[in-house]
Parts: C-alpha cells; sequence; structure tokens
C-alpha cells in the first residue's frame, strides 16, 4: 500500500496546474465572468494537452493514463474554476468526433441540469424539453429538464467531487491567505481562534474529502466514487462560506473570487447524485453490508 | 497510489486472521466494567497469547501498515483491544524505545509486551490539562533520587498498573516547556495515593492520583533532565497518530448493526434516520481511507505520525459522537436504558472531543502548523 502521489501524478497536477495559470489566469477568469461564451481557444489548448483523452488508450490517440489521473486533472479544473461542460466533453472523448482534440465541445444532461446546452457541439442523452434559466453561476449557463435527473456513470459522479475537492482546496487557501494579511485591532485576524477555527475546519473537510475521492478513483468502486461525492459536495460548499466569512465585507462583493466557487459548488452539488440521493445509496449499500 | 497490500502482508493478514479464529473461541468470559483486578487479567492475559504467537511486537518496530493489519484484523474478528495495556503499548512503549537507554529498554519494554506489567498515564493534572506545559508536580533532586509532590488527574488504569509515565517540574524557573521531565514512577512507591474518579458513564475509568514527596531514582529518567517535553511530543504524536485504527474498525462495525436494528423496529423507513446512516457509512469510509493516507505518509517520513493525525481525530472525535446520536435515534425511548450497551457507549463517547487534546487545542496545532497562521489569542 502507498496511497501518496507519485512522482508522474505529482508532475501531471503541476503541469495542469501550471497549464490553467497560463491559459486561464484572474483576468481571463474575470473576462469570462462579465463576456461570457464559452473560449473555443482555451477547449482547443485543453484538448491538445491531452485533458480530454487523457483516459484514451495510446493506439486511440489518447493518453494511457487511468481514474487517478483524471481525478488530479479534474481537482486542479475545479481550483482554477474553469468553465465549460468538461466532464461530459471527457467522457464522450473516443465516442464523439473531436472531443478529445478539443474540437467538439460535448455536454450531457446530468441531475435536473444541462449546462452550456446552446453552446454545445453535441448533446449526450435526452434534453427534450429543456427551458433555459438565470443561471446562478455566472460562469455555467443553465437549461432545467422537466423530468428531473437520472444516474449516470459512477465515474461522472467522481470527477464532480474532484472538481469539489480543488474548489474546496482553493477557498482554504484563500481564507488562509487572507486572514495571515488582514489586519484588525492590530494583528492579522488568522492570530484569532474564532477565526483561526474557521480555517482548521476547512483544512479537515478538504483532506478527507480528498482521501475519499483519492481512494475511490483507485478502487473505481462506484459506491465508494457517491460517497466521495457526497463529502467533496459538503466540502466545496462549506469551505466556500467559510471563505466568504473570513474575508467579512469583502466576501460579498462581486470582485472577490469567493462567491463563484460557492456558486459553482451548489451547481456541482445539484449534479448526480444529490446529497439525499448519495446519502439513500449509501444506506443501501449500508443494507447490503447487513 | 496504491491501495493493494505486499505479498508479505497479505501473508501476515491470512496467518493473524487463522490464528484470531482458533484462539478467540477459548477466550474467558468479558469481566464486569467496575472489576479492576479481573480487567488487568483479562487484558494481560490476552496480551500474553499474542506475545506467545509472535504479535506482541506490532504496536512498535513494525511497520505501519503492518500495524494497521493488525489493528483492523483484530477488530474485525472481535478480539480484545489494549485495554488495560493502553498506555504501556501505545504511550510508554514506543516512547521508551525511542528515547530510552539500552538499560532501561531491557528494564521496561519486555514486561509490557509479555503483559506482565500494566502502565498509567501521569500527565495532566488538574489545573494543566489541555495546557499540558502548565503543569506544577515538583520534583527535586535529592542524591540518587527526586522526590516528587503535587496531583495527577484523569489517570486511567491506575489502580492496577505497576508503573506510571510520569512528567514533573525539575526547573520551576524555566520557560513552561523547557523544565519538565520524563519519570518512570513505580506505583508500589511510599507517597501515592490513588482516589478513583466517576465519569458521567457510571465507571470509575480513571483516577486522580496525590503525590507526597515520592522518592523515584534518578536512573528512572527517560531522556535529559528538562528535556520531557520533546520526549512527551513523540508519546503525543503516536496517540493522535494511528491510535484510533481499529476504532473506526469498530465504528464501521456498530453503523452495520445499527442498519439491522434500524430494520428490526422499523426506523429504517423514516428518512431522515435511514439517510443519517447513509452518511455516516460514507463518512467512516472516508475516514478509514484518511487513516491509510496518513499511514502511508508516514511510511515515508520515518515512522513518526505527523500533524496529520490532528486532522483525523478532529473530524473521528465528533462522527463518533454522531454515530452513537444515531443509535439514539434508532433505538428511541431504548435510548435511555443504561442497560444497552449503545446507550453507555453514547454516554463514554462524549470524551472524545476533549481527550488526548480537545477539539479547541486540535483546531490551533491545525491552523499554526499546517496552515501557518500566527499563534495568537
Amino acid at each position: 500500500m502507498d496511497f501518496q502521489l507519485d512522482d508522474d501524478q505529482r508532475a501531471l497536477k503541476a503541469g495542469v496546474r501550471e497549464l490553467l495559470a497560463r491559459r486561464f489566469d484572474a483576468t481571463a477568469l474575470r473576462a469570462a465572468v462579465d463576456g461570457g461564451g464559452l473560449d473555443r481557444g482555451l477547449w482547443r489548448a485543453l484538448g491538445e494537452s491531452g485533458f480530454f483523452a487523457l483516459r484514451l488508450p495510446e493506439e486511440a490517440g489518447g493518453v494511457g493514463l487511468g481514474l487517478p489521473e483524471a481525478v488530479l486533472l479534474f481537482e486542479e479544473a475545479g481550483r482554477a474554476l474553469l468553465p465549460g461542460p468538461l466532464i461530459a466533453t471527457h467522457l464522450a472523448a473516443g465516442l464523439v468526433e473531436g472531443a478529445a482534440e478539443g474540437d467538439t465541445v460535448v455536454t450531457a444532461p446530468d441531475g435536473g441540469l444541462v449546462e452550456w446546452l446552446a453552446e454545445a457541439d453535441v448533446v449526450r442523452g435526452d434534453a427534450t424539453g429543456a427551458e433555459s434559466i438565470r443561471s446562478a453561476d455566472p460562469l455555467t449557463p443553465l437549461h432545467r429538464l422537466p423530468g428531473g435527473g437520472d444516474g449516470g456513470p459512477p465515474e461522472r459522479a467522481l470527477l464532480t467531487a474532484a472538481e469539489q475537492l480543488g474548489s474546496a482546496g482553493r477557498t482554504t487557501e484563500l481564507a488562509v491567505q487572507y486572514a495571515r494579511e488582514r489586519e484588525q485591532f492590530g494583528q492579522p485576524i488568522g492570530a484569532f481562534q474564532a477565526v483561526k477555527h474557521l480555517c482548521a475546519q476547512m483544512l479537515v473537510r478538504t483532506e478527507v474529502a480528498r482521501a475519499a475521492v483519492y481512494a475511490a478513483a483507485v478502487t473505481g468502486d462506484p459506491v465508494e466514487s457517491v460517497g466521495a461525492k457526497l463529502l467533496a459536495d459538503e466540502a466545496a460548499v462549506r469551505c466556500a462560506r467559510d471563505c466568504l466569512q473570513v474575508y467579512g465585507g469583502m466576501g460579498f462583493t462581486w470582485e472577490a473570487e469567493v462567491h463563484l466557487h460557492l456558486k459553482r459548488a451548489w451547481l456541482r452539488r445539484e449534479r448526480w447524485p444529490t446529497p439525499a440521493r448519495a446519502r439513500e445509496l449509501q444506506a443501501a449499500a449500508l443494507e447490503e453490508a447487513m | 497510489m496504491d491501495l493493494t497490500y505486499t505479498d508479505e502482508e497479505e501473508d501476515f493478514r491470512a496467518r493473524l486472521r487463522e490464528w484470531l479464529a482458533a484462539v478467540l473461541p477459548t477466550l474467558p468470559p468479558k469481566p464486569d466494567p467496575l472489576d479492576w483486578p479481573g480487567r488487568r487479567a483479562y487484558d494481560t492475559g490476552w496480551q500474553r497469547r499474542l506475545y506467545d504467537a509472535g504479535y506482541a511486537r506490532v504496536h512498535w518496530g513494525a511497520s505501519a501498515t503492518l500495524r494497521l493489519i493488525f489493528l483492523e484484523e483484530t477488530e474485525r474478528a472481535g478480539a480484545p483491544y489494549v485495554g488495560a495495556n493502553f498506555v504501556g503499548l501505545l504511550h510508554a512503549g514506543p516512547t521508551i524505545a525511542a528515547e530510552g537507554t539500552e538499560e532501561q529498554r531491557a528494564q521496561w519494554l519486555e514486561p509490557v509486551l509479555r503483559g506482565d506489567e500494566v502502565w498509567c498515564q501521569g500527565f495532566s493534572e488538574p489545573d494543566a490539562g489541555s495546557d499540558l506545559a502548565a503543569l506544577r508536580t515538583r520534583a527535586v533532586r535529592d542524591g540518587d533520587a527526586y522526590v516528587v509532590s503535587g496531583a495527577k488527574i484523569w489517570t486511567s488504569h491506575a489502580e492496577v498498573a505497576d508503573w506510571c509515565e510520569l512528567l514533573v517540574r525539575t526547573d520551576p524557573d524555566a520557560p513552561k516547556h523547557r523544565g519538565i521531565t520524563w519519570l518512570a514512577m513505580p506505583m508500589d512507591a511510599p507517597g501515592i495515593t490513588v482516589r478513583p474518579l466517576r465519569t458521567l458513564a457510571g465507571s470509575d475509568e480513571f483516577a486522580q492520583l496525590f503525590l507526597d514527596e515520592v522518592r523515584i531514582p534518578v536512573g528512572n529518567r527517560v531522556g535529559a533532565e528538562n528535556d520531557g517535553w520533546r520526549v512527551t511530543m513523540v508519546t503525543l504524536s503516536y496517540e493522535r497518530g494511528t491510535a484510533f485504527v481499529g476504532e473506526v474498525v469498530a465504528c464501521r462495525r456498530v453503523l452495520v448493526e445499527l442498519a439491522r436494528a434500524a430494520h428490526k423496529n422499523g426506523t429504517w423507513d423514516d428518512p431522515v434516520i435511514r439517510r443519517q446512516l447513509g452518511a455516516l457509512h460514507a463518512e467512516f469510509g472516508a475516514l478509514w481511507r484518511l487513516i491509510q493516507w496518513n499511514v502511508s505518509e508516514s511510511e515515508h517520513t520515518g515512522g513518526v505520525p505527523g500533524v496529520g493525525g490532528s486532522v483525523f481525530k478532529l473530524r473521528y472525535s465528533h462522527a463518533r459522537q454522531e454515530l452513537y446520536d444515531a443509535a439514539a435515534a434508532v433505538l428511541g425511548p431504548d435510548a435511555l436504558d443504561l442497560g444497552r450497551e449503545w446507550t453507555r457507549d453514547r454516554l463514554s463517547s462524549l470524551s472524545y472531543t476533549i481527550a488526548a487534546g480537545t477539539s479547541q487545542i486540535q483546531q490551533n496545532i491545525v491552523a499554526e502548523r499546517i496552515l501557518g497562521l500566527p499563534k495568537g489569542r
């Protein structure tokens, strides 16, 4: 048992982080919020880097890596708040022409929602009757499905969980950074236990979710994947809220990055399986263990 | 990332499992929780069996992974836990193994492993709980002995212990972390009074110790004089590290039993209760993975568990309380029946967010040592 990232995995994670810092920095994030629309150039750059073809076999033009590596990739995407139907396109690689290369944007219904429906080239699944809604997340246009949501492959839930994990890690980092710098009453607010304890709990939630997400990626177990999403949903949403709290008044402004994390975390929580559904699935697994 | 075990590790697991299946049915019945001599005999008897079978050394010296497998398998099989041997095996033993002299290791380790001697812990004091470095029990050098006076509290198994790992203040003028010394105190020395303390769970789980000019040979000092704080930190990192492995396995077993009970009495049909149990299933699954992560990391960093133990303890202690709250939801009015094991366990679980460093102290540790937030109020 060597349940730690190996050198290749560390390098992959660092490489993606570096690519995203270059191609989707704070300015690009701001521009995406203000301008909307999917950046096709960025999509192709992701395709070229192997983001979508990561798990395709090498003989099919892919990178030939597995679910653990995909989870590291999507963790970084979540950390950077990268917009677009990333998971649907990743899962379509090798099945939909151009998806692996980043030439085709693929979306799919997930839960009761479809994201990026108007901008996508291909829809996998039934989006009949989908109605446009004003999305709470300024970086994700949404349609609502009349019939509610369905399941989908467990790896979809796991990759969503990985994005949530990345977001939780990022908001923890932001809160800690702010708590070290922001001074009140003549000292950094991070010296106050009330703030310190918020930050400590953020790390605890993130690290517990990390263990669950990484383990599910290694085992590929569907029940474990669903459990990982439950923990990662909680981590992403609660960490974003606590980060907002640590930021104080600044956290309530449009300028701070925090609200974007919170809104996206809420959106991902609505993807399959929602926390209520995930708890039911865990209860069913418990029944099996009886 | 790899969650599989090596062939040797799987072989260890298989042999252990086979041995447990053979030996567990031959164990004597469990003693009454209030029968201290009975508990000592039961726990040390189990330790002796482990010793004879070659498993006694697993708590220190073995790889962290073997220890993980050992704790997982013994708990899964329903074998006795360390019990009265807790301090000897998980605290004093590893500390003496790491910091003691050759002579001290020869004197104290073997009897702990054989189950011949039981240790207790004299760290906390009435005015030094989570702020352990505030301890005041005084030790004054007199020839070849330290003369110790003061009071200790929360001392589990004090009534049946042979030795006490004792923290004393040897330099009252030094900064509070620097004037502390680690001593092994024989419990039959004159001047020691043991007074049991009754817990809210109704048991006399631990005791107060009153020390009145107890003479302890200088040769019983582990580590240098006034270096006891550093020695203690070695011990505590073990306590917060993998000491909870068996208990997480036990919690997962309790959860399955709870589901069974909920089916039986119909509470499973209540979606609030059912989902509560489902959430705990995910929770303890994740905690088990976190243990594997920490164990794996400690093997990378040389064996001593790091501050990751604080992250684990913070979450686990609350999860365990939630588990027994869920048990109460399943039991309904029976949750008020002290004849029910889960009711007693629910009461006991209240100590988890306090013992071995309160949750608030653990949060300070995580914030300051991992996140690098400034020290302050």
